[in-house]
């Protein structure tokens, strides 16, 4: 524990440290504590824990996991920004586990504020709980955190690297620093002498490193305008090195197959018949799992459904009725969080009129196009992994925790992954890789789960319940008073990264609903946490995703009793509280021409959700085809603070919208004696071409903080749709899928 | 039972059971990794390639059925020479996780083979079949569109 505390007291400290086997650099404080993972070779220099340059070429590392988002290249972009390069002259890669790598912004999400009233000392606080996360091996990526974690020390670390680079150049020359300029890779002198980086890596390397201030954003060349990716031509040429694509010299490939009753044990298994299948070389035992090892990931599957397995029961209830009891139960136990509770919700206001409503949503698979996968190779002292990950040393720890060594004999190669929407934060799929390759030592083997093993053996959204109340008068809101019912969530995720529980209140919980920047004298929001152990996890915009449902739907019926047009409520309240919401309100009603009328067979409805520090507005559009309800037009409103990639920042929103529309119109995992009942896209269908709305998006940048990207996009879709098809039909949807209760055109 | 292949113009002979998928033949064998494995059963589109031009899921091809010349992601284009669709859909930035892209692409091509200039109505019905959890529909159809146009051009 001593070092524990002697990394807590240096991280706060400004200008210590040197930095191992490298230079010592001092852009920036989080470069500092932890060591610098990046060895410089012969004549490289290493400026700090992000940029390396030889004389070859220039590195820039990005350690955040690629799952789609764009982040790798914003990411580059910030450090570029400064270093005065152009995202062709480098060569952007993940790099190693490290604790130098830690989400600085991660742990700040724990404080649970509302985050769009946020003082200057509460950020300085969450910055200041974001160094614990060195401590936790959080080198995670998540909660839509990384520009807020990258924006200013990114850009830093470009700058300092550029500034050392101009001092190795003055030295050659014999002139000063400050007569010296830089440009696209290269130090330009007086009388057009330029010397590239590469040209001078190794004399760099020896030196001091140099401070520099931040360019104004005036002076940005790429942050603020689309950069094309990256990963682009390798996604589009199949090239892209995907994890389940990694192939190593006698490589074998293997299937998994884990007890469906989850949660359940496995008491034996008789491969005998697997085992005379042709290429199946051999099946092994991974406690409560086995997986077969082939010469190809087919023959392995076929086997691994040969083997006959005997399978202990789940420790959750054994029906679908069951499980919603237990959610339901919770409303009736002492609610574990009250986040919001403004004004006095007991009794009705005088004159007020009361509306009450019950919504349920279900528990959800994250199902990423990439099946769940790893590759890993154990020589007899270390492991070496192969791994697309949302959490390295995470992985790392738990992976040699399974084998019985130091976490400093694995080597996590993060690779790209075909989506991860919270499902690639865990670490169960690296684990049960190392343990195969264990058994298997010297050989190189991947671990593929099939769709099916993948989508019944997730950490599923879990399923919620709400019983809302609210009332209105004189056309506006005057009381809302919310219950969610879930299960443990944030509980469940502490104790399979860090075997810990915490105590307090379960934010996930209640996010997106206590949070709402609507100015509702009477406002209160209470959370109960459901004792149910089916397996939870965070799906994309956790908790938000199901509470945008609930709070935005009801919203929805208190604007309509109140006899007000939905979006103008909305407006109204939000003004009142926080006038960013409000300006992403008015620019989808400007964007969709919206009067609050719609001739027959049309409908529209409207959301906003604020969540991961954005408020993201959405209007949508359905038709009545034939009888069937088509979704027609999408408007979306974002307002991200500073926009660095509107490109990119478009097609999160869009995406966003797409991932929870395909949610609310066909999500679904039920469970029937412990197992997931939908185990492939047939019964678990997406959004498509053919029924995915046109969509036109626009980014704000009204509010002061830097806002989240990768996840606000998603919660206001499944209430902007059920608010049109209310609209359409004069039904109001009160459970998801909307599949069950109306005709979708699919 | 050895087999022969024609796989991006290059003759190729595999040693495996006749009923092993294309798919898997492609990944695990021949290590032509750019056709991917996404639902085993028809339902993505991930694993789309071209046998004698046309699209077809891999992962419902048995190896001992397949009479013609394969054509995969790798064999339309290269990241130095790109074909047409894949540089409209770099155009348009279509990627985001980009594990369907390569379905997504091999089928965008057999649609512009058989229909030049497509409409949207078009766009959906060719493509209705192909999966994407991120949700790059929009500018799926846009690069298609613009790929579309730009083979009029030439």
């Amino acid at each position: 524990m001593a070092s524990l505390r002697k990394f807590a007291r240096r991280s706060f400290l400004i200008g210590s440290a040197a930095i191992a086997g490298g230079v010592a650099f001092g852009a920036y404080y989080v470069s500092r504590p932890a060591p610098n993972p990046l060895t410089p070779g012969e004549g490289e220099a290493v400026f700090n824990p992000f940029v390396a340059i030889s004389k070859d070429k220039i590195t820039l590392i990005a350690p955040r996991a690629e799952m789609g988002q764009g982040v790798q290249t914003t990411w580059a972009a910030l450090i570029a920004e400064e270093l005065d390069v152009t995202l062709d002259q480098v060569e952007v890669i993940h790099g190693p586990a490290a604790k130098a790598y830690y989400n600085t912004a991660m742990m700040g999400e724990v404080i649970p504020s509302k985050g769009y009233d946020k003082s200057s000392l509460m950020h300085a606080i969450s910055e200041q709980l974001g160094v614990a996360g060195k401590l936790m091996d959080m080198q995670v990526t998540g909660g839509s955190t990384s520009m807020k974690d990258g924006f200013e020390r990114m850009r830093a670390a470009g700058a300092s690297a550029r500034e050392t680079l101009k001092q190795a150049a003055a030295s050659r020359l014999g002139v000063k620093r400050s007569q010296l300029s830089t440009k696209d890779g290269k130090v330009i002198a007086p009388g057009n002498v330029e010397i590239a980086y590469t040209d001078l890596a190794s004399e760099a390397a020896g030196l001091q490193p140099v401070e520099a201030p931040l360019r104004h954003r005036s002076e940005w060349k790429l942050l603020g305008k689309g950069q094309p990716r990256v990963d682009m031509p390798g996604k589009v040429t199949g090239t892209a090195q995907f994890g389940i694509d990694t192939r190593l010299p006698g490589m074998k490939f293997a299937a998994l197959k884990a007890n469906p009753h989850l949660g359940g044990g496995m008491r034996g298994f008789d491969a005998g018949e697997a085992l005379q299948m042709p290429g199946v070389e051999r099946v092994v035992d991974l406690g409560n799992a086995f997986a077969v090892v082939a010469s190809n990931t087919w023959l392995a599957i076929q086997a691994a459904e040969m083997v006959e397995a005997d399978w202990g029961p789940a420790p959750i209830p054994a029906t679908q009725d069951g499980i919603r009891g237990a959610i339901r139960a919770a409303f009736d136990e002492a609610p574990n969080s009250t986040l919001r509770d403004d004004g006095d919700t007991s009794a009705l206001p005088e004159g007020a009129q009361e509306i009450t409503a019950e919504y349920e949503v279900p528990f959800l698979a994250h199902a990423t196009m990439e099946p769940l996968n790893a590759t890993a190779l154990f020589d007899g002292t270390s492991l070496k992994l192969w791994s697309g990950n949302q959490s390295p040393l995470i992985t790392r720890n738990h992976c040699a925790e399974a084998l019985g060594i130091e976490a400093e004999q694995v080597e996590v190669i993060t690779t790209l992954m075909g989506g991860g929407f919270g499902r690639r934060g865990e670490v169960d799929f690296s684990v049960r890789a190392a343990r195969l390759a264990k058994e298997m030592q010297g050989t190189p083997v991947q671990l593929t789960w099939s769709r099916e093993e993948d989508m019944s053996h997730d950490f599923y959204r879990p399923g919620a319940m709400a019983r809302m109340r609210g009332a209105v008068k004189d056309g506006t809101a005057v009381l809302l008073d919310g219950q969610i019912a879930s299960p443990v969530l944030l509980a469940q995720m502490m104790n399979r990264w860090f075997g810990m529980t915490p105590g307090g209140p379960d934010t996930a919980i209640v996010d997106g609903a206590f949070n709402q920047p609507y100015g509702i004298a009477n406002f209160r929001i209470r959370g109960h946490a459901a004792d149910l152990q089916v397996p939870v996890g965070a799906w994309r915009s956790v908790g938000a995703s199901f509470n945008g449902f609930f709070l935005e739907s009801f919203i929805d019926e208190l604007a309509h009793a109140a006899q007000a047009d939905p979006l103008e409520f909305r407006l109204d309240l939000t003004r009142r509280e926080w006038d960013p919401a409000a300006k992403v309100l008015e620019a989808v009603k400007e964007m969709s021409g919206w009067t609050g009328r719609t001739p027959d067979g049309t409908g529209r409805g409207v959301a906003m959700t604020y969540s991961f520090g954005t408020p993201v507005a959405q209007v949508i559009e359905v038709a009545d085809e034939d009888g069937m309800i088509r979704l027609k037009n999408a408007w979306i409103a974002a307002d991200l603070g500073v926009a660095l990639d509107p490109q990119n920042l478009e097609a999160q929103m869009f995406g966003g919208m797409a991932y929870g529309l395909s949610a609310a119109m066909f999500g679904e995992i039920t469970f029937a004696d412990g197992a997931a009942e939908q185990t492939n896209f047939p019964d678990y269908d997406g959004i498509r071409m053919h029924t995915m709305p046109a969509v036109e998006v626009k980014i704000i940048e009204a509010q002061e903080h830097i806002g989240g990207a990768g996840e606000p996009g998603t919660p206001p879709a499944a209430p902007a749709l059920a608010n049109a098809i209310f609209d359409l039909t004069g039904t109001r949807p009160k459970r998801l899928p909307l599949m069950h209760d109306f005709d979708l055109y699919s | 039972m050895p087999a022969s292949l024609t796989i991006n113009g290059k003759a190729h002979s595999v040693d495996l059971p006749g009923d092993v998928p294309l798919l898997w033949v492609l990944r695990d064998e021949i290590g032509l990794t750019g056709t991917k494995y996404g639902c085993g059963v028809a339902a993505c589109g991930a694993c789309t390639v071209h046998i004698d031009g046309v699209a077809v899921r891999s992962c419902q091809v048995a190896l001992e059925d397949v009479v013609g010349a394969v054509t995969t992601i790798e064999g339309l284009g290269t990241p130095e020479a790109m074909n047409v669709l894949q540089a409209a859909w770099a155009e348009h930035q279509v990627a985001q996780c980009g594990y369907c892209q390569s379905g997504q692409i091999m089928q965008a091509a057999s649609l512009l083979a058989e229909n030049p200039s497509p409409s949207d109505q078009d766009i959906d019905n060719a493509m209705m079949g192909n999966l994407c959890r991120c949700g790059t529909y929009p500018r799926i159809r846009a690069a298609i569109h613009a790929a579309a146009a730009k083979m009029q051009e030439a």
